[in-house]
């Protein structure tokens, strides 16, 4: 088995997706700004369109946001597969209308005559002073409407597998990447494989406490459960994926099993992923069994984030504050360093130092 | 180019049978079955008869909030569209959309939103899948004035003309957002044609009450757009006769001069054609009594096939969330 498989990073993964779906279904195309520019967005559309020559897949477009949604769901209609990527997460925006009021209600509105298979891949920013524009996590924009699938990817392994299901799904189907897992590697299966969407991942298994997370945070838990196995706490991490549909089985499962939860949230607390998670947890005690539970949670400071990274790095937490969170609210009393910020190791950089396996 | 006499009268049906449908919903509307927006067609229908007589069974069209006209001119089945304004399941999208989302895959139509322009980048869509896919299939998009004051429009031009995609923009200019006159709207220099050219996209500005008119324009155009598949844009002058969302007639609140009003009633597309045909001696009294009998039956029955017709069951709430 480990003879199919390589280490490999993130975008490379993705990129390795990407071509293979379009090996396999020529409907197949890759659109977005700069998708065959020499970078190739972070190396994961790097030279595709030198692979597909014969005929053109892989298109550079307008800057128009909004119009080139409507194009790919048009086309989406009428038979072709457009894969739609945004170097930023806040490019979306100006294609919302496009991406809510038709992508998403297409099949309920037609009656269920038509469904539009659209993919759009959004990059969420951070560090190296990206400032108040280029660093949003709003996957509970999206995941807040009905007819919208939204996903994380958060490992080589499921950035390839996620991709190759939203490709092949109906639906339309929001992908979020995190800039500062691109790099990341880990081993990835040769063969075309896929991570079903709406399942949440228990990645790593122990008994006395459960984090659950998204996208980058999911790598600061792995990084909080490393240090805590030191001191023999088994923290068990519970990798959503899938934001919608959410995998709410999976999550109770460990939360039952732990008894304590900790919800790191990827993005703004406030009316977000965390508080969903938390308000179905919730939903699905009983009543007479909820005083057994300890839920919390941690996310990202409530403001928008700024440039300078003397400000930014109050904004984030890190997985010195899951350990931190973790440490009270397990009532363990350990006394460990907070390394990252006593250490000055870069807090605008992602950490490479921590390579996995995941 | 000379139009037959059996397509004359073909023409004068069609738009005279689109204009009693929607008098009928005026005159029903009131019963308070129909509980959803009605935009009416009533003093457009020569824009969407003469473009979609132009326009093969398997081509597409997508339009706006204003859609029965152009769903119906295109061959959009009656007794589900008459079903969908009453909220049954027998509708064209089973009640789930209402009267602005009026879709008939087989008859062409492939879809209407009352977002402003939210049709123009999604018509363009198709096109350029059609292009892709070499399916020869022409794509027209209906839309209104103020449509052209979206960045959509501008976009969609501009990407139509780069990548040359066999699409027909088609520009009913009624001069009216709801009660927002042009000219509150846009400078008085501005030329949707002028901006449509400078974007690379061929334009002509048609008379949108003169039924001959625009067939035979667009018949041209679209027999040009089969062979060099480039996009084309037309833009026609007509008449908004009722409210802007609704049964009535509100030129009681007076946002349009009198002036403006008789002008326009004398432009009415369907009675003067129906003058011109009687005139030629292409349309006699009886041949319009038959037009009119037959077209009176397919409504009551299209009306009574909706009545009949149950609402939908619950558990469609849920089935199509994802496909």
């Amino acid at each position: 088995m480990l003879k199919k498989n390589r280490k490999i990073s993130v975008a490379e993964s993705i990129r390795e997706g990407l071509i293979m779906s379009m090996k396999k279904d020529k409907n197949v195309i890759l659109i977005g700004l700069g998708v065959d520019d020499p970078k190739g967005i972070f190396g994961t559309t790097k030279k595709i369109d030198k692979i597909f020559l014969k005929k053109k897949r892989v298109f550079d477009f307008p800057t128009a946001e909004n119009t080139m949604t409507g194009i790919a769901i048009g086309s989406a209609l009428s038979g072709v597969r457009p894969v739609i990527v945004h170097q930023r997460v806040e490019f979306s925006l100006l294609s919302l209308e496009q991406i809510i009021n038709q992508a998403a209600k297409w099949y309920f509105m037609s009656g269920g005559k038509k469904s539009v298979p659209l993919v759009i891949r959004l990059i969420i920013g951070r560090g190296w002073g990206q400032g108040p524009q280029h660093s949003q996590s709003l996957e509970t924009l999206f995941a807040h409407i009905p007819g919208l699938k939204v996903v994380c990817i958060s490992n080589p392994k499921n950035a390839k597998g996620i991709l190759i299901s939203s490709i092949e799904d109906k639906n339309p189907v929001i992908i979020f990447e995190h800039r500062w897992l691109h790099e990341v590697k880990d081993f990835v299966p040769k063969k075309y494989y896929k991570t079903k969407l709406g399942k949440a991942e228990i990645i790593k298994k122990g008994k006395h406490i459960t984090l659950i997370s998204s996208s980058y945070m999911t790598m600061e838990c792995l990084r909080c459960a490393e240090i805590l196995k030191k001191y023999s706490i088994q923290v068990e991490i519970v990798d959503l994926q899938s934001l919608r549909p959410l995998d709410i089985k999976t999550i109770m499962k460990s939360v039952r099993k732990t008894k304590k939860t900790l919800v790191v949230d990827n993005g703004g607390m406030m009316y977000g992923i965390s508080s969903e998670i938390i308000s179905k947890i919730h939903e699905n005690l009983n009543p007479r069994e909820k005083s057994k539970f300890l839920i919390k949670r941690i996310g990202l400071s409530d403001n928008p984030i700024p440039s300078t990274r003397s400000l930014a790095k109050y904004c984030y937490p890190t997985y010195d504050d899951l350990v931190d969170k973790v440490n009270k609210m397990l009532k363990t009393k350990l006394k460990i360093k907070n390394k990252l910020l006593t250490k000055n190791i870069a807090t605008d950089q992602p950490n490479l130092n921590f390579t996995g396996p995941f | 180019m000379k139009i037959k006499k059996k397509n004359k009268i073909k023409l004068y049906y069609e738009m005279l049978r689109i204009r009693e449908i929607e008098k009928t919903i005026a005159e029903k509307y009131n019963e308070w079955e129909m509980r959803c927006p009605v935009h009416l067609s009533i003093g457009q229908e020569a824009v969407a008869v003469g473009v979609c007589q132009n326009l093969k069974k398997n081509d597409e069209i997508v339009t706006a909030h204003r859609c029965h006209a152009h769903y119906l001119a295109k061959g959009g089945s009656l007794k589900s569209m008459i079903s969908e304004l009453y909220g049954k399941e027998t509708g064209c999208a089973k009640g789930l959309g209402g009267s602005m989302h009026l879709i008939d895959l087989r008859a062409g139509v492939s879809a209407a939103v009352p977002i402003v322009g939210s049709t123009i980048p999604i018509g363009t869509g198709i096109a350029w899948a059609n292009k892709i896919k070499k399916s020869g299939k022409i794509v027209a998009i209906f839309f209104g004035d103020g449509a052209t004051e979206e960045g959509v429009f501008f976009e969609s031009l501009d990407f139509a003309a780069l990548h040359r995609l066999p699409v027909l923009f088609v520009c009913e200019n009624n001069e009216y957002s709801v009660y927002s006159h042009i000219s509150k709207r846009q400078s008085k220099k501005r030329n949707i044609t002028s901006i449509s050219e400078s974007l690379g996209v061929k334009s002509l500005k048609l008379n949108g009450n003169s039924i001959e008119e625009v067939f035979l324009k667009s018949k041209d155009i679209i027999n040009k757009m089969r062979k060099d598949s480039k996009p084309y844009l037309i833009e026609l002058k007509t008449f908004r006769a009722v409210e802007h969302c609704g049964p009535n007639n509100d030129d009681n609140l007076n946002y349009r001069t009198k002036n403006y009003l008789n002008y326009w009633e004398q432009k009415c597309p369907i009675s003067n054609y129906e003058k011109f045909l009687k005139r030629n001696k292409l349309l006699s009294n009886y041949q319009l009594l038959k037009i009119k009998e037959n077209i009176k039956k397919q409504i009551s029955s299209a009306f009574d096939f909706a009545k009949k017709s149950k609402f939908p069951k619950k558990k469609l709430l849920k089935k199509y969330i994802y496909a």
